[in-house]
């Protein structure tokens, strides 16, 4: 039996008459994958036609208030918030990871114990604790430590504005994530080359800037990001002390005009725009970081879709050809 | 001491002991390097012998004993009668006289060829920046890889790694040049260019301290071989003294089983 049946190589080796290499190929059917396919289409298809046609969603009011300067000032808000908080956090999150890493028992039982605090009180309590100091410390002042002598002082209630605790309140819960995120990728560079970076002489703080921060960037920038746009939609909680945020905007707007449904989408809006931004940005920031570490860099979105067009011109090219055969 | 040497390069390593966690690894070793000298150590693993070549960079401390350069300590400052450790910037200052090479050659993978070469020069601010470049671009040269200034380390072989690696240990022109096992992570037909680029730092007066497994090498361009064993010198001597007719039978034994 197995020698009537030609296999390739026995065929080819023995001087087969069919020369396979000029055969032509045909490539497997996928049915299930179809069918798969055509039920993600189907779904889709049912979700866009009930968002066209469903009144409910308010599309003409979302039109109406989405470039609104109420909206727009919220935005604003949500946006300066982001950035101070994320800029504040990553900052003390640098810091508080070195600390951890430092060999003084002292600097790493604080940072792990501000690490521990920060993650372990929600960010909401966090939040009313700083807006309601006045309460636990009427005044806040610089005098003599241990005693209450002051030679400067100033009401807690007019020091910490409501802004002052929603950054004060982001930011620290923020330095708290990054300090691990950042510790994390510290540690995943090797050991070696803090060691050939020693053996060349190199100073500490260089030797942390320029050798070892930039490897570890790849592991912190996609969890980095992750906690930006985390921090930016985390924003909206903000609205408990009623700080004219995107979230508390929409919400008062729609405690006017009861059009709940429109002003959330307007919101959802704003926030799928900013974390799209924001995703755009962590592409090209990891493509850059991740020099040396690929033979090739990954093509960027617009260098694929140029190869994509031309693939298809070459296939257009190619087709007259094949109907005057 | 100030035996105000005509050549750079004399290291003296006196009664160095340490250990980990309570397991001795080098018991009170001795060893004196002249400068220009060309030393293999050799010994089985777990022998100390890397250990010992990392105590002359400071990238290990000793519990015991001491290491100067040109008579100047590694680690240490001698002050009114005591030793005073050195700050980590001294520290750093005086390992600029000793360059190494390692087993796993360490390159900076986010820099190219060239930037790892100029980094420590530039760090140190030795050197500008253009000054920097020529230099770097005569040690590829010199290694072979004139051609290879603007790859990243993964896209060069083993070899050509390694070479980079010891470009960038003489870009600082030191003294002393430490290879702790330089060919042993790299596929044996990429051994010999490693080898060959090593055989031409050799006499040029820089004193080389070569870790190795390669023991034709070790015979070939070393002025002294010593061998290790336990944390203790068994022997040492001329390549031919301790490669030719040991005296010991477990350098005996050791050669034996590389040979």
């Amino acid at each position: 039996m197995t020698q009537t049946q030609p296999r390739a190589d026995t065929a080819s080796a023995s001087g087969s008459a069919v020369d396979f290499g000029t055969l032509p190929v045909v490539r497997t059917r996928h049915w299930i994958r179809w069918i798969l396919g055509a039920v993600v289409v189907f779904v889709v298809a049912q979700l866009v036609w009930s968002l066209v046609t469903n009144a409910g969603y308010g599309w003409p009011t979302v039109a109406r208030y989405f470039f609104s300067d109420a909206i727009l000032r919220g935005l604003g808000m949500t946006l300066s918030l982001t950035v101070v908080a994320g800029a504040i956090g990553f900052v003390v999150g640098s810091v508080l990871a070195l600390m951890r890493l430092s060999k003084s028992p002292l600097l790493n039982s604080f940072a792990w114990a501000f690490i521990w605090f920060f993650r372990s009180v929600p960010l909401l309590v966090q939040i009313l604790v700083w807006f309601n100091l006045g309460y636990l410390y009427p005044t806040i002042g610089l005098g003599v430590p241990f005693t209450t002598d002051y030679f400067v002082e100033a009401e807690t209630v007019t020091l910490v504005s409501a802004f002052a605790a929603a950054v004060l309140g982001l930011s620290l819960n923020q330095a708290a994530y990054s300090a691990e995120i950042i510790r994390g990728g510290i540690l995943s560079v090797d050991a070696g080359q803090l060691e050939a970076a020693a053996a060349l002489g190199i100073p500490q703080h260089r030797r942390i800037t320029r050798i070892i921060l930039p490897q570890a960037a790849r592991s912190i920038i996609p969890n980095a990001f992750n906690e930006i746009i985390g921090l930016l939609k985390g924003t909206s909680i903000i609205s408990v002390i009623a700080l004219a945020e995107l979230f508390y905007v929409s919400q008062v707007i729609y405690n006017r005009n009861q059009q709940v449904i429109p002003l959330l989408l307007v919101a959802v809006l704003w926030y799928m725009i900013l974390t799209t931004v924001l995703s755009i940005a962590q592409f090209y920031v990891e493509r850059y970081y991740s020099r040396g570490s690929a033979r090739v860099l990954p093509p960027t979105p617009v260098q694929k879709a140029r190869a994509w067009i031309s693939l298809q011109w070459n296939r257009l090219e190619d087709e007259p050809k094949k109907v005057d055969a | 001491m100030t035996t105000t040497l005509a050549r750079p390069g004399h290291v003296e390593i006196r009664d160095v002991s340490k250990s980990y966690n309570g397991v001795e690894v080098l018991s009170g070793v001795s060893l004196t390097l002249e400068p220009g000298e060309v030393v293999t150590i050799l010994g089985p693993s777990g022998s100390g012998k890397s250990t010992l070549l990392r105590t002359i960079n400071h990238l290990e401390t000793v519990d015991g004993g001491w290491v100067a350069i040109d008579g100047e300590l590694i680690g240490y400052e001698h002050r009114h009668g005591r030793l005073y450790e050195l700050t980590e910037r001294k520290v750093l200052g005086r390992r600029t006289q000793v360059g190494m090479v390692f087993q796993g050659f360490n390159l900076f993978p986010h820099l190219t060829a060239l930037e790892n070469i100029v980094e420590a020069p530039l760090a140190l601010k030795r050197l500008n920046r253009a000054d920097a470049r020529q230099l770097a671009l005569g040690l590829l040269e010199k290694v072979g890889l004139g051609d290879k200034a603007g790859a990243y380390p993964r896209q060069l072989s083993g070899g050509q790694q390694q070479r980079v690696a010891i470009a960038r240990a003489l870009a600082l022109q030191p003294k002393v040049l430490l290879f702790d096992e330089p060919t042993s992570a790299l596929d044996p037909e990429l051994v010999g260019e490693v080898l060959d680029v090593i055989r031409e730092l050799a006499g040029l007066g820089t004193t080389l301290v070569i870790v190795t497994h390669e023991i034709g090498f070790a015979r070939e361009v070393s002025d002294r071989v010593v061998f290790i064993d336990r944390g203790v010198i068994l022997e040492q001597g001329t390549p031919a003294e301790v490669l030719g007719s040991p005296r010991h039978q477990r350098t005996r034994d050791f050669l034996g089983t590389v040979l």
